[in-house]
């Protein structure tokens, strides 16, 4: 960042809300800037979850986070279709456990009904047997929320990143924002002071996730404080998928939405999360104790699943507040907008929100003039496992031998694959970033096979500022 | 396209197997490997010490690997590398992707010999941060030997066991400081025995590790720039299950007969897929085994007994080839392997059937080395006596 670059609008935070903001914004006439701390887009909250595309059937009714969710679902599924990210509408299976449980099954389709949602349905337990025979001893009934769906949380902000860059969005990585302060030179702009520079813009997004509360007091703030919530997750062997069918809920508490078991779009089972207020903003260390807990609610609902090996062990940081619903507020005066207090729902809501935080800021002066030369949605690599994938594409083989030399065994990601990810739009910054966007050394060898491989191919590669492996 | 016999890796056991069944007159036999070479893992395993008991010499493990692969090519097997068994579409029928497409293969009788791998920090449920440099082996050894990588710093072994001083010799060859072998075994001679892996820490990069004393629980801290874990291994047996093949519950691997056949006909299982893991020469031999009753089952398809499964109980962890036929063959070098999970350095092995003791034998029991016992038993053995069981009495 060069010290006099000037923009309309700078994004700060480069999760899955900061590039849906990006990506609406660029449609119109607007210089845009989006910084991050970071080195990659989505690499906060946004990586790591139940990567789940809700309904909101279960949010509270009245809230914003209601609103949002349920348009943010429908917005997302859209565009999921439109730009190859990885969605199967497996639905979920709310299950009740005790007869308490069974006799709250009721609220929570009415409560579902005044979020919008209509579409929920009880389920006997014979029925609930019939369609998840593996389901632990002991349920009583369930309801069936058909339009839950599971989505690739990583393919999600990297596709409104790449639309975002392709329509000359300025995308700034690994630059912290270290200061706001009011421009001297230009009433009523700000003075964004980063690692990497300084930068003027008109005006200021903060959707900095887990730091919003920190650019917020730079702005006068105060009216939240991010409480962050560690969640820790264990993700089964592929062989594992055939155990459920859908994404299996609890009935929620009134403390925490509880362990849930829920296949993968990439093919595996994911078990958890873990719920725990923590006060280190970087700690997704996982516990002993947190995957010990995990172990023995699986147990319960899948047995047959804690049997199976473990692929991966990870924590997220939902990026909570003390209040119960999104903080999203536009200061026309500063104009300045804060999308904070997302929690754990920003993935699904991701679309809904940024529509929202644009016509609110249209509303308070920022001009729209629509571009004539839209992008559209980019075509992302497809790392599903429903669909087609390269390694099984014998017309792509055949256009390009790459994509049939399988570099990773246990994901079947090609070379192709790999050199693709590798110059792409919104490049991977280290061998990390490649997982998330091939899902290279995710198996279930974690780089026993591969990773020397990988590494090699990225070192190989020219990319800026690449860092890798041990070495 | 059609064969004779498919060969899924081409690893000690898969390619010993081919040149047996060549040997024998077996026709079109067909060896496909996913890496970029044939060899297996020996051919990123430097050290010496490969080849004793199935070639009677001694050589490194690439000259090993080279060896197989071009013995396998001169016996007039087809060895196809960078060529992956994506699944089955047919009883033995694969489908295989390579750069060359997309191609199905049907065979009278396959071999799975896919092999094993460690179990890396993630299935063994370490917790902790999710830095670089936090590796098994496998991997290290191809960062080292194929890739030559240095590893300058500070390195951490968890494992005791043979390959984990495997890959202390790796570290110290690629500039790393070894500063500790730790195990959660009682016994071994290692710099912080009794310690186990407790948590792993990091900041930018890896810290370290936190060890726990399992007899104080005392917890200390360890500084490392990289950290292997080596041993606990766990079969490749992904083409296995999904052949539909049942699966023991103490090796993992596909159950298999003296014969080394699996549950499903005409699909055999050798090397290290059912006995993870050996050294390379034992899954050879195991390979070469399978090659002969396969090729004999290719020829006539003999009229088989009912299938004994035979079991263990603790400490013994699994017992390989877990179930017999009578009448049956022998199991690979005559001899069943076992595991134990504890030290008895004067155990004794009892073999029972229902009431019947079927035979002893004295054992020294050490976690992750092999135990072998005899097959002498499997004559007094009844065909319709039910389960064979193995105790320490």
């Amino acid at each position: 960042m060069t010290p006099a670059e000037i923009c309309d609008v700078a994004i700060i935070g480069a999760g899955v809300v900061g590039t849906a903001i990006a990506r609406a914004l660029s449609r119109y006439d607007l210089a845009v800037v989006l910084l991050d701390a970071a080195n990659d887009v989505g690499t906060g909250t946004t990586k790591a979850n139940t990567a789940i595309l809700h309904t909101g059937f279960d949010a509270v009714p009245g809230t914003l986070e209601s609103r949002l969710l349920r348009r943010g679902h429908a917005l997302l599924t859209d565009y999921a279709a439109q730009a190859g990210i990885p969605v199967e509408r497996t639905g979920a299976l709310l299950i009740a456990w005790t007869p308490e449980q069974l006799r709250t099954l009721p609220e929570i389709t009415e409560k579902a009904e005044r979020n919008g949602y209509a579409s929920v349905r009880a389920v006997p337990a014979a029925e609930l047997y019939r369609r998840e025979p593996r389901l632990g001893p002991g349920a009583l009934g369930a309801l069936e929320i058909p339009d839950e769906s599971i989505i690739c949380p990583w393919t999600t902000p990297l596709a409104y990143a790449t639309e975002a860059v392709r329509a000359g969005v300025r995308l700034r990585l690994a630059c912290r924002v270290t200061a706001v302060q009011p421009d001297a030179a230009q009433a009523g702009s700000h003075l964004i002071h980063a690692t990497r520079g300084t930068l003027r813009s008109r005006w200021l997004v903060n959707a900095a996730g887990l730091g919003a509360d920190r650019i917020d007091a730079m702005l006068g703030g105060g009216g939240f404080t991010v409480r962050p919530r560690r969640g820790e997750l264990i993700v089964f062997d592929k062989l594992a998928r055939p155990l459920l069918g859908s994404i299996l809920l609890p009935v929620p508490t009134a403390q925490t939405k509880g362990v849930l078991v829920a296949p993968t779009v990439y093919g595996n089972v994911l078990l958890g999360p873990t719920a725990e207020d923590i006060e280190d903003r970087s700690d997704t260390a996982t516990t002993a104790a947190g995957l010990a807990a995990l172990l023995g609610a699986g147990r319960t609902i899948v047995p047959d699943l804690v049997r199976e090996e473990v692929t991966a062990t990870y924590a997220g940081l939902r990026a909570a507040t003390e209040h119960r619903d999104y903080q999203i507020r536009i200061d026309p005066g500063l104009r300045y907008a804060c999308a904070a207090g997302i929690r754990s729902t920003g993935l699904s809501a991701s679309l809904g929100i940024a529509e929202y935080v644009v016509d609110q800021m249209a509303g308070a002066g920022l001009p729209l003039k629509e571009r004539i030369d839209t992008v559209g949605p980019p075509a992302m690599p497809y790392i599903g496992q429903a669909g087609l994938r390269p390694y099984q594409d014998a017309r792509r083989i055949a256009a390009d031998p790459d994509y049939g030399r399988i570099v990773c065994h246990c994901e079947r990601v090609t070379r192709g694959e790999i050199s693709d990810a590798l110059v792409s739009t919104v490049p991977p910054a280290d061998t990390d970033g490649l997982r998330r966007r091939t899902r290279a050394m995710n198996g279930r060898c974690q780089g026993f096979y591969c990773a020397a491989t990988v590494s090699a191919m990225m070192t190989e590669s020219a990319v800026t500022g690449a860092r890798d492996g041990p070495a | 396209m059609n064969v004779d016999v498919l060969i899924a890796g081409a690893g000690p056991a898969g390619l010993a197997a081919a040149i047996e069944l060549r040997r024998l007159g077996a026709g079109r036999v067909l060896v496909v490997d996913r890496e970029q070479a044939a060899g297996g893992v020996p051919r990123h395993s430097a050290h010496t010490g490969y080849g004793l008991r199935d070639l009677r010499r001694i050589m490194t493990g690439p000259g090993y690997a080279r060896h197989y692969a071009q013995a396998a090519a001169r016996a007039g097997a087809q060895i196809r590398t960078q060529t992956t068994v994506t699944g089955w579409s047919g009883p033995r029928t694969v489908t295989l992707t390579s750069a060359g497409g997309i191609e199905t293969v049907t065979a009278a009788a396959v071999l799975l010999t896919t092999g094993c791998r460690e179990r890396p920090r993630a299935a063994r449920l370490v917790p902790g941060d999710r830095p670089h440099g936090v590796m098994t082996t496998g991997e290290l050894q191809q960062r080292v030997y194929l890739h030559g990588q240095r590893l300058p710093g500070r390195a951490l072994v968890i494992g005791a066991e043979h390959v984990s001083f495997s890959a202390m010799v790796t570290l110290a060859h690629a500039g790393a400081d070894v500063v500790a072998l730790v195990t959660d075994q009682p016994r071994q001679q290692s710099y912080a025995a009794f310690a186990l892996a407790a948590a792993v820490r990091w900041r930018a990069r890896l810290d370290g590790v936190e060890l726990a004393d399992l007899r104080t629980g005392a917890v200390r801290f360890v500084a490392c720039d990289t950290l292997v874990f080596t041993g606990d291994w766990i079969p490749d047996h992904e083409l296995a299950r999904l052949a539909g093949a049942e699966i023991d519950p103490g090796t993992r691997g596909p159950a298999v007969d003296t014969a080394l056949e699996t549950s499903v006909p005409s699909v055999f299982a050798a090397g290290n897929l059912v006995h993870a893991a050996e050294t390379a020469d034992v899954a050879a031999l195991g390979g070469r085994h399978a090659a002969r009753h396969l090729a004999a089952a290719l020829r006539a398809a003999p009229p088989r007994a009912q299938r004994i499964p035979v079991t263990v109980t603790a400490p013994l962890r699994w017992i390989s080839p877990n179930a017999i036929r009578v009448p049956g063959p022998p199991p690979p070098r005559g001899r069943f392997l076992l595991r134990s999970e504890a030290f008895r350095p004067l155990a004794r092995l009892e073999v029972r059937q229902g009431g019947r003791v079927l035979g002893t034998a004295r054992a020294r029991l050490v976690p992750e080395r092999p135990v072998h016992l005899d097959a002498g038993w499997m004559a007094r053995a009844d065909p319709s006596g039910g389960p064979v069981r193995v105790t320490l009495r």
